[in-house]
């Protein structure tokens, strides 16, 4: 017999699964000063980390509705799809490949075309997607890009660029780097008809992307701390056998060097070329 | 190549299962893979096959060429911006009296020379100087033609420093825009970017043994099978072979070797691409420059496949 006796039911304890708080998904990590970001608050602020101002990737949709005035967008040729000319095959198909991306990204190739307005300004813009194939160019990526410049041409609209890759698609062989061919001589005609062309780099953009389109800008202006280069850091480390100093090829790197007009915070952006366009636009009556 | 024979080869197979009536497509299967055998055995050498006979270090360089197709070869040096890069040449040169800027990638063919030449790879202030060479070409109104024979363009910490990407990207657009006629020719092998550099022309040769690739075979099988054991089916997979090129209509016309190659009879080669270059000049040279201009841009502007 107790010498006491449990009048209260005792406590219950939950399950052990049900413990737990559930908190994956809503947070993640800074990947440069490790600070622990709600993703909510990160949504906020662009997606830049509010401690150490790290420029998170963000996707090429995200991107448009960042740089872009609201509903007013408009996406041009989205239905263009890779083909698979090369027959290329390594340890997957290619186009397996493709259809895990675009299964995965939302998008049918790793550049979006809109047609949209930037503080008032009317504008032709494409951006890159990094997630789809590592934002690499091959045929679809050199052609919408080819027919965003044209668009441009056709409307007198200034085009913007945001690019996000790593360079040509392997898988494409030698159309992915005909490519850059075939968008410089685009640009030429840009360049020529004196329409504003702001090539935008964001982390990483290195190989033919940087080789061509992205470094032909009448400005060509980066976010802080974007990986940028010719050849990427791992090609360059065998090359000179030693380990690369820490920020190099950043876009820091590139500023020090003169190779980039200026590094814009995410959340500066729109405002600084928004003023650029207004420079660019409608100029040539003030010589007269 | 193979997976075609391997298909016949099957049906070939199947047909044999089958009763008498079929005899007249067997016999005409036969055929064919015998036709196919007799093609591999000659022309289609493997794709690393190719490979290979571009980098033959008896191949005849740029610099090979010149001496045999030109007259009064006069190199110039320097970008006029930092120095000058010896994988690159470049200056005038006299093509049946007719006055020309050459400009190519030079290899070395001992350990001292490659290093000297760097192994044909170009830094920044050698697209510097090409695009010089060529502003002074499109000035006094003189055909420019080109010279490919680059791993690809250098990538190391100088190059970078100084706009490796900005160089090459820089050099596209302005022969984009070049009044002038431009024809390139790949001697052996044509590497990614560095070569492109170079190549942005009216009409583009290659050697029937040269390479044109987006990659080397080495680093597509590096990158995508994360090993050095694949290099020969990345070179398969690249299609980088000159026939390749040539079904992707990225190059116009595949300049015959002598039949044991390029590396057999220096001579012999370079009379090959002296007739080629003489002929397609003298096509461009009867065109306006509007026509050249209209016909390099739709040149470019078709290259590429894909689903509308």
């Amino acid at each position: 017999m107790a010498w006491f006796k449990r009048d209260k039911p005792s406590v219950q304890t939950p399950a052990e699964e049900e413990r737990r708080v559930k908190t994956e998904g809503l947070f993640t990590k800074c990947p440069d000063c490790n600070n622990v970001i709600w993703k909510k608050e990160l949504e906020g602020l662009l997606h830049v980390c509010p401690k150490c101002a790290f420029h998170f990737k963000i996707d090429a949709r995200q991107r448009l509705e960042f740089l872009l005035d609201g509903g007013q967008s408009e996406e041009f040729d989205a239905h263009l799809r890779s083909s698979d000319p090369l027959q290329f095959v390594d340890q997957k198909n290619y186009p397996d490949r493709l259809e895990k991306a675009i299964e995965s990204t939302g998008c049918n190739e790793a550049v979006v075309n809109v047609q949209g307005s930037l503080k008032g300004h009317e504008v032709v813009c494409a951006a890159m997607e990094y997630r789809f194939i590592g934002g690499s160019m091959g045929s679809v990526v050199g052609e919408k890009i080819t027919r965003a410049i044209e668009k441009s041409l056709q409307t007198r609209k200034p085009l913007i660029i945001v690019s996000a890759s790593g360079g040509a698609r392997m898988m494409e062989g030698v159309l992915s780097l005909m490519q850059m061919a075939k968008i410089c001589t685009a640009l030429a005609q840009l360049h020529q008809e004196k329409i504003p062309y702001i090539s935008v780099l964001t982390d990483p953009t290195t190989g033919g992307v940087t080789a061509s389109f992205a470094m032909l800008g009448d400005l060509n202006i980066a976010e802080p701390k974007a990986l940028i280069g010719f050849a990427g850091p791992r090609v360059i480390e065998q090359t000179i056998r030693q380990k690369l100093p820490d920020g190099f090829q950043r876009s820091e790197f590139l500023v020090e060097h003169g190779m980039l007009d200026a590094i814009v915070p995410r959340k500066e952006l729109r405002d600084f070329v928004a003023d650029w366009l207004v420079f660019m636009s409608n100029g040539r009556s003030a010589g007269q | 190549m193979m997976s075609k024979f391997e298909e016949l080869t099957e049906l070939k197979e199947r047909a044999e299962a089958l009763p008498p009536e079929a005899t007249e497509a067997i016999a005409e299967l036969t055929l064919r893979i015998t036709q196919l055998e007799e093609s591999i055995g000659k022309e289609n050498a493997t794709a690393w096959d190719q490979v290979q006979l571009s980098r033959h270090e008896n191949r005849p360089y740029t610099l090979d060429f010149i001496e045999r197709l030109f007259t009064s070869f006069r190199p110039i040096h320097g970008d006029r911006r930092f120095a000058d890069d010896t994988a690159i040449v470049g200056g005038m040169a006299l093509l049946e009296d007719q006055p020309v800027m050459v400009i190519g990638q030079q290899k070395g063919r001992n350990t001292k020379e490659r290093i000297y030449r760097n192994y044909g790879m170009a830094k920044p202030e050698g697209y510097r100087k090409a695009v010089r060479l060529m502003q002074i070409a499109e000035k006094f109104n003189r055909p420019i033609l080109t010279f490919i024979d680059t791993p690809g363009a250098y990538p190391g910490t100088g190059a970078e420093a100084r706009g490796q990407a900005e160089a090459i990207a820089h050099n596209l657009r302005t022969m984009a825009e070049l009044q002038v006629p431009i024809v390139a020719t790949v001697l052996g092998e044509g590497g990614s970017g560095g070569a492109l550099a170079l190549s942005l022309a009216d009409r583009i040769l290659m050697l029937r043994h040269s390479i044109y690739s987006v990659i080397s075979p080495e680093s597509c099988s590096a990158i995508l099978w994360k090993d050095q054991a694949h290099t020969q089916q990345a070179a398969h997979a690249l299609r980088l072979t000159a026939p390749d090129l040539e079904h992707f209509k990225v190059v116009d016309e595949v300049v015959p070797e002598p039949p044991e190659g390029a590396h057999s009879d220096w001579d012999a080669a370079a009379a090959l691409v002296k007739e080629s270059l003489l002929r397609n000049l003298g096509e461009l040279q009867v065109q306006s420059a509007q026509q050249r201009l209209r016909g390099r841009s739709e040149k470019f502007r078709r290259i590429g496949e894909f689903v509308e």
